[in-house]
């Protein structure tokens, strides 16, 4: 689990490379494929459930009938070379794509049973149910303190002892407490880039989050801050069901259980990580983890 | 040149063109340009503009003819054969008919500073210069002898200053409070004859009320009108007399002297002492003598409520405005004509806005605000209350008048804020308002406090359209006063930047506001640069809470 096999190491083709299965040139080709998700991935419970899920831009399609089931309480990878539609499918779930306003989907999600795309549902409710992470901190122009009880904020909480709770519980979740406590009323903007990554998780769990969804959360971190954030997901790992969104495959091995690789809008493979890093089904995804191809 | 044409060449330009020296001479060079200019203009108003009070020498001047004047040069210049001549601000009105006049050079034959020559300013008639002689109260003659006349002088003057000043208070204030009281008596009883006629019980009960204030506001008359000749007689007879330099024998009430100075013989402390009550008077004084003297404050005290009344009404306006265009207006086609329309709108000329806040603001609005509320004062005097120009009708009109750049940089500022900050409150499950108001608008308002400082430049010192909607060469009467109550928007003004117009261009005695024009301008600009650096600050302070980003 910790050690990801590296690029030298020799290794022979996987068993199911059978004839004509480049399935990344069928798919480059504008073909479909039948992806090849691991038995033990549907037999966990699942808090959010993806199905037959299609988006375009405009005209072009960029998610083609995405199927996976997400895990709960499980930390889940989605990992696969820029532009294969990993940000686009974490940004479907929490309906951000919305605010886009050429985008056209097919297809249903559902979050704990609950359908997301539905009519009645009320995407600010549904925001609510979920935490997002962006690549790039985000912290909002206020303190330390308002940053991360914005959620329980804009949601008409006033009363100082609950928000004092919150605020506290969710920096130690996020690892961040000790750094700040004594400094919640500053500006959140002069926290250092890593500090301020860690408080944008801080107030994505403020509100208790169903899913967790973290898009290259530390793309735009120093090695050191990297370091800590992941440290951090390891931790949240098994308190709430994560999505992650990662191009270091390092990252995708240490700290997640499941992990999923997409390749234009497709999924490809998906399986537990270990598997999909150690003895993956594909010798297109075996290619693409061990680097050789991405 | 070359025989092959593949061959790559390079011209003798190429090398200069690409270390782009040129260019860094150019740009270079277009910033000075504008920077010389800039300089040059306001350090030419700052330069004249400061040194207008300072007390300068005065000369007595021999001519050919045997005329003798006094007098302080105040310019110099060549004439067409060739000999110098130079302008002489001769004073003495009353005497001579003139402020200034010309001498040749050819035509002088002496020319001293004699210690004991005096300038005198009065409150009305222009200046005087001559050599004080006698100081006089009624037929006795306190003190005889230039040197005794003129420290007898400065014995007495200040209280006699005293007591004018308060006669004056007097007759501003306290007689204007009176005369508010009974207008409104007045006021009251017309509005009850209009709302259930003269004879009803209302009626008859508001004429009763305003016999009483009547009586009591013609006792309070009287007891004012005896305090003031008391004061008067005080500085009754008191007069200091003087001998011009050519030689007649003139007495000038001590009343009607505001200040006198020997420029000749004054160390530098009484010339700086002359110099700070000149500078006082000027900041703290009403006008005299059609503007051309006296103090401004009036006009700064215009200038200044218009402007931030102005900027007041602007912000919410133009911020609202510029939020829906660029946060909730759908991307297209009338989108885009819309925002062309605004900026266009910063084009029309101001008279424009001028003639529309007449039309509208003044007779429009106006008209129908005291069809509503005012109509006794309609009926009793004809006189409009709001449906004239006034204070507020002109900050309106010059809101209009910067609504488009308040709108443009409040839009620039609003599509500056980073999008991530957006969704990661759409992600929190904030709705577009929410998210509006708690993230965008602070981020953005250090760019809107750009927008209204510019919106405040220009807007102070536009001229044009104020001339038509209330700002007035006189108006004594402030806004804001201890009057119930206490802020009358409705009141004309005056304003900094038209009295630089009626100053300059419209006053009889033009040679001498000249230097007045300049001290205006200087305090124009001070008062702008102050407000600008104001809002500066206002912004710094917003820009460290709300968007130095660390990275």
């Amino acid at each position: 689990m910790s050690t990801s096999p590296s690029p030298a190491d020799p290794r022979q083709p996987p068993p199911s490379a059978g004839p004509a299965t480049d399935r990344l040139a069928v798919v480059a080709a504008g073909g479909q494929v039948e992806p090849e998700v691991h038995e033990r991935v549907r037999q966990t419970p699942a808090v959010l459930e993806i199905d037959r899920f299609n988006l375009w831009y405009g005209t072009k399609q960029a998610l083609h009938s995405i199927t996976m089931p997400i895990p709960h309480g499980k930390v889940t990878a989605l990992i696969g070379p820029s532009g294969c539609g990993k940000s686009t499918l974490l940004r479907s779930v929490n309906r951000l794509n919305d605010l886009v306003p050429s985008v056209r989907i097919t297809g249903e999600m559902r979050l704990n049973g609950d359908p997301i795309y539905d009519q009645r549902m009320d995407v600010i409710e549904l925001r609510k149910r979920m935490g997002m992470v962006f690549q790039r901190p985000n912290p909002f122009p206020m303190s330390i303190y308002e940053n991360v009880v914005y959620a329980l904020r804009i949601d008409g909480e006033s009363r100082r002892p609950v928000l004092d709770e919150v605020c506290e519980r969710s920096l130690r979740g996020a690892a961040l407490w000790d750094e700040v406590k004594d400094r919640l009323s500053e500006s959140a903007l002069g926290l250092s880039g890593g500090q301020q990554q860690r408080l944008c998780i801080a107030r994505a769990i403020a509100a208790e989050p169903e899913v967790l969804l973290l898009d290259e959360p530390c793309s735009a971190l120093d090695p050191i801050a990297t370091g800590k954030v992941e440290d951090l997901i390891q931790e949240l790992r098994g308190l709430y069901s994560v999505l992650i969104v990662t191009h270091n495959m390092q990252q995708a091995s240490r700290s997640s259980d499941y992990t999923a690789f997409m390749y234009l809008g497709r999924l490809i493979e998906y399986g537990p990580t270990t598997d999909i890093f150690t003895k993956p089904v594909l010798r297109e995804t075996e290619a693409y983890v061990t680097g050789r191809f991405g | 040149m070359s025989s092959d044409p593949l061959r790559r060449r390079r011209s003798t330009h190429a090398a200069l063109a690409a270390h782009g020296e040129a260019w860094v001479w150019l740009t270079g060079g277009c910033l000075a340009l504008a920077m010389t200019m800039i300089i040059g203009l306001l350090g030419y108003i700052v330069s004249e503009g400061v040194a207008t009070f300072w007390p300068r020498p005065i000369e007595l001047i021999e001519l050919t003819d045997g005329r003798k004047v006094l007098g302080e040069e105040t310019g110099r210049d060549k004439a067409p054969d060739g000999t110098g001549r130079r302008l002489i601000r001769t004073a003495n009105f009353e005497l001579t008919g003139k402020h200034f006049e010309w001498f040749d050079d050819g035509e002088v034959t002496a020319t001293t500073r004699p210690a004991e020559a005096t300038v005198v300013e009065r409150l009305e008639g222009g200046r005087f210069q001559g050599f004080p002689t006698r100081l006089l109260h009624g037929d006795e003659v306190v003190a005889a002898g230039g040197e005794e006349a003129w420290r007898g002088f400065r014995e007495q003057h200040p209280d006699v200053r005293r007591r004018w000043r308060e006669a004056w208070r007097i007759d501003k204030g306290d007689r204007g409070v009176l005369q508010r009281k009974l207008r409104a008596a007045r006021l009251a009883v017309v509005k009850a004859e209009l709302a259930t006629g003269a004879d009803s019980p209302a009626g008859t009960a508001a004429a009763v009320a305003e016999k009483a204030v009547a009586a009591e506001v013609e006792a309070q008359e009287r007891r004012l009108d005896e305090r003031t000749a008391e004061l008067r007689a005080g500085n009754e007879g008191w007069g200091l007399e003087f001998t011009t330099a050519s030689g007649e024998t003139i007495v000038l009430p001590l009343a009607d002297i505001v200040r006198a100075w020997q420029p000749n013989k004054a160390s530098f402390q009484e010339r700086l002492g002359v110099y700070a009550s000149r500078w006082g008077e000027f900041l703290g004084d009403d006008p005299r003598e059609a503007n051309s003297a006296g103090g401004v404050f009036p006009a700064i005290w215009g200038t200044i409520a218009m402007t931030l009344i102005m900027a007041l009404l602007v912000a919410p306006f133009g911020v609202l405005a510029a939020l829906y265009l660029r946060e909730y207006a759908s991307r297209g086609p009338l989108t885009a004509a819309v925002r062309i329309a605004i900026n266009n709108l910063a084009g029309v000329p101001s008279i424009v806005y001028g003639a529309f806040g007449l039309g509208f603001f003044c007779y429009v609005l106006g008209g129908s605000i005291d069809e509503l509320l005012f109509r006794p004062a309609l009926v009793a005097d004809g006189q409009p209350t709001f449906g004239t120009g006034g204070l507020l009708w002109a900050s309106l009109t010059l809101a209009l008048l910067t609504l488009p750049v308040v709108i443009v940089a409040t839009e620039e500022a609003l599509s500056a804020v980073p999008n991530s900050m957006r969704e990661g409150s759409y992600a929190c499950g904030a709705s577009k308002w929410q998210t509006i108001r708690r993230i965008v608008l602070p981020r953005a308002l250090p760019g809107i406090m750009t927008g209204l400082i510019l919106a405040m430049a220009r807007g102070a010192g536009e001229v044009a359209p104020l001339m038509l909607v209330g700002v007035k060469k006189l108006a004594l009467d402030l806004p804001i006063d201890g009057t119930f109550p206490y802020v009358h928007p409705e009141r004309e003004f005056m304003h900094l930047a038209y009295l630089i117009y009626d100053v300059g261009f419209q006053s009889p005695n033009s040679q001498a506001a000249k230097p007045m024009v300049f001290t205006i301008t200087f305090l124009l600009v001070a008062i702008i640069a102050l407000l600008n650096v104001a809002a500066i600050w206002i912004r710094g302070r917003l820009r460290r809470r709300y968007v130095s980003q660390q990275f």
